[in-house]
């Protein structure tokens, strides 16, 4: 396939991915009674109260607080403990490693509500009901492992004539997992922490369940537009507009880690 | 009495129903969308402006929490008001998802396609990404074909990221919950009922609390020995061709 054919297949895949958000974006700058009202491809009397009301609402944008005060520190925890594991993983192996390596994923297979009653019980024992860290914790049943998995992938595509090579150099391991080994694989890191990010950012169930009110989820108010007079449609689209936001700037953020491979020669 | 709850279980025909739904529901998810996905990948550009820009937009659909989802395709798929429904009907077909079985089985399928495709294209973009620049020279010395490179380097290499995106989608399929439960609430009748919508209606509808937890075992077991062998068929697929 030539390159022109190749980019015009792409393009027309992105329409048809981008029109559900179009039709989101048109829903949002609208009022209820418009979008129920008829069929019109663009806004016909476009208003921007929807927004006006999140951004200026206390009970609606601490809800984007709170997330992204959890799934930051999600993020983070999940990468860092996933790192080292990955690594343990992807270079040594030991009795059930494999089989180890496997049944990390079984966190994953049981519908999340299994796991309610005890994170909810261990967790009053604690207090740490309606904090941010509660969530962060909990969301690393799904996330830790998924991180594990994608990173061991990336970790396994490395020669370990590299990881000989640096000690022959006289790399010490810290200084060469840091300075040599993550820089290698940083594609990984980055899809990483954009999944983790994703995971954890559009989970509900957890998030709603171990907070009230501090740390209530933005997933969590969304829910509650449903009022006496049906579904206000305009403000959960305007709200699921902003929702894209804080990921589409992660994943800027990370483009540049993705985008640039596997560079041999650097050791 | 556990024992007549796991026999209750295993003879409930509905159960049978929404048991072969979802694999059908599942089997069509990871046909579609891993191909694709990894068709994706491939277009993608390598360097550029449009890289950027092609990773945001992929991961858009990623990011919106799964009921605001199923809210949003509800009036994106009404026939009178939403685009999808209003093109559908242009062309001549009576398009109605919530009174056709097979038109909210293909609702379904385009957002469950469009919701994580690009889950699948982004790893398998990240993944090709990883292939060493010295493997695609040494195909150019070759004079291999783009099969051939596709098929014994880009392929393999991307076998780990492929195992862990096929896992995933698999995993999330089967338990999928939240986007069919809005949008069409295991309807029309129950041809939308999918095992977890199922297993609710169970537990808190008829509050079988029982049958319902005999049941989650089951559920978790099926998950897990489908997951198994996937992943030992992907680990020995094609070994010895890439280490």
């Amino acid at each position: 396939m030539n390159s022109k054919l190749k980019t015009a297949v792409l393009i027309f895949y992105f329409i048809l991915l981008l029109l559900p958000i179009y039709w989101m974006l048109n829903m949002s700058l609208q009022t209820n009674a418009d979008i129920l009202g008829g069929f019109s491809l663009y806004p016909s009397d476009p208003t921007l109260q929807n927004f006006t009301k999140i951004l200026t609402d206390e009970s609606w944008y601490s809800g984007y607080i709170n997330s992204m005060i959890y799934v930051t520190m999600n993020t983070l925890i999940s990468l860092f403990t996933a790192l080292p594991a990955a690594y343990a993983f992807s270079r040594y192996r030991f009795i059930g490693d494999k089989h180890v390596f496997f049944w990390l994923l079984t966190n994953r297979m049981a519908p999340a509500a299994v796991f309610l009653l005890p994170f909810f019980q261990l967790y009053s024992t604690f207090n740490l009901i309606d904090t941010h860290i509660a969530v962060a914790l909990a969301h690393c049943l799904f996330n830790v492992p998924l991180a594990v998995w994608i990173l061991e992938g990336f970790m396994s595509g490395i020669p370990r004539e590299i990881d000989e090579t640096a000690y022959l150099d006289g790399y010490s391991f810290p200084r060469f997992f840091i300075m040599v080994f993550i820089p290698l694989i940083r594609a990984g890191v980055g899809v990483t922490a954009f999944f983790c990010f994703m995971f954890s950012w559009v989970e509900l169930l957890f998030a709603r369940t171990l907070t009230t009110t501090e740390a209530k989820p933005i997933a969590a108010t969304m829910t509650r537009t449903v009022s006496a007079t049906g579904l206000d449609w305009g403000l959960l689209a305007a709200a699921g507009i902003l929702t894209i936001v804080p990921g589409a700037l992660v994943i800027w953020f990370v483009r540049n880690h993705l985008a640039k491979g596997f560079a041999l020669g650097r050791v | 009495m556990g024992a007549e709850w796991f026999k209750e279980t295993l003879t409930d025909s509905r159960l049978h129903d929404a048991l072969w739904r979802q694999f059908l529901f599942s089997g069509l998810v990871l046909l579609i969308e891993m191909p694709l996905g990894v068709g994706i990948a491939l277009l993608m550009p390598r360097k550029g402006w449009g890289v950027s820009a092609s990773l945001v937009t992929l991961a858009l659909p990623l990011l919106i929490p799964w009921n605001v989802i199923g809210t949003i395709w509800i009036i994106f798929t009404r026939p009178d008001i939403g685009l999808f429904g209003a093109a559908i009907n242009n062309l001549g077909i009576a398009f109605d998802h919530t009174a056709s079985p097979l038109h909210a089985w293909i609702t379904l399928m385009f957002m469950e396609v469009w919701h994580w495709t690009p889950l699948v294209a982004l790893l398998a973009y990240a993944g090709l990404r990883a292939i060493p620049e010295a493997y695609y020279q040494a195909a150019r010395i070759d004079g291999a074909s783009a099969w051939a490179i596709f098929r014994y380097i880009q392929l393999p290499k991307m076998r780990g990221v492929l195992t862990i995106a096929l896992l995933l989608r698999f995993m999330d399929s089967f338990l999928i919950y939240a986007e069919p439960f809005v949008l069409t609430g295991g309807g029309p009748g129950n041809s939308t009922t999918f095992l977890s919508i199922y297993l609710v209606k169970i537990a808190v509808g008829q509050f079988d609390l029982g049958p319902a937890a005999a049941f989650s075992l089951i559920y978790f077991l099926i998950v897990l020995l489908f997951s198994y062998l996937f992943f030992q068929a992907l680990q020995n697929v094609g070994k010895g061709e890439d280490r």
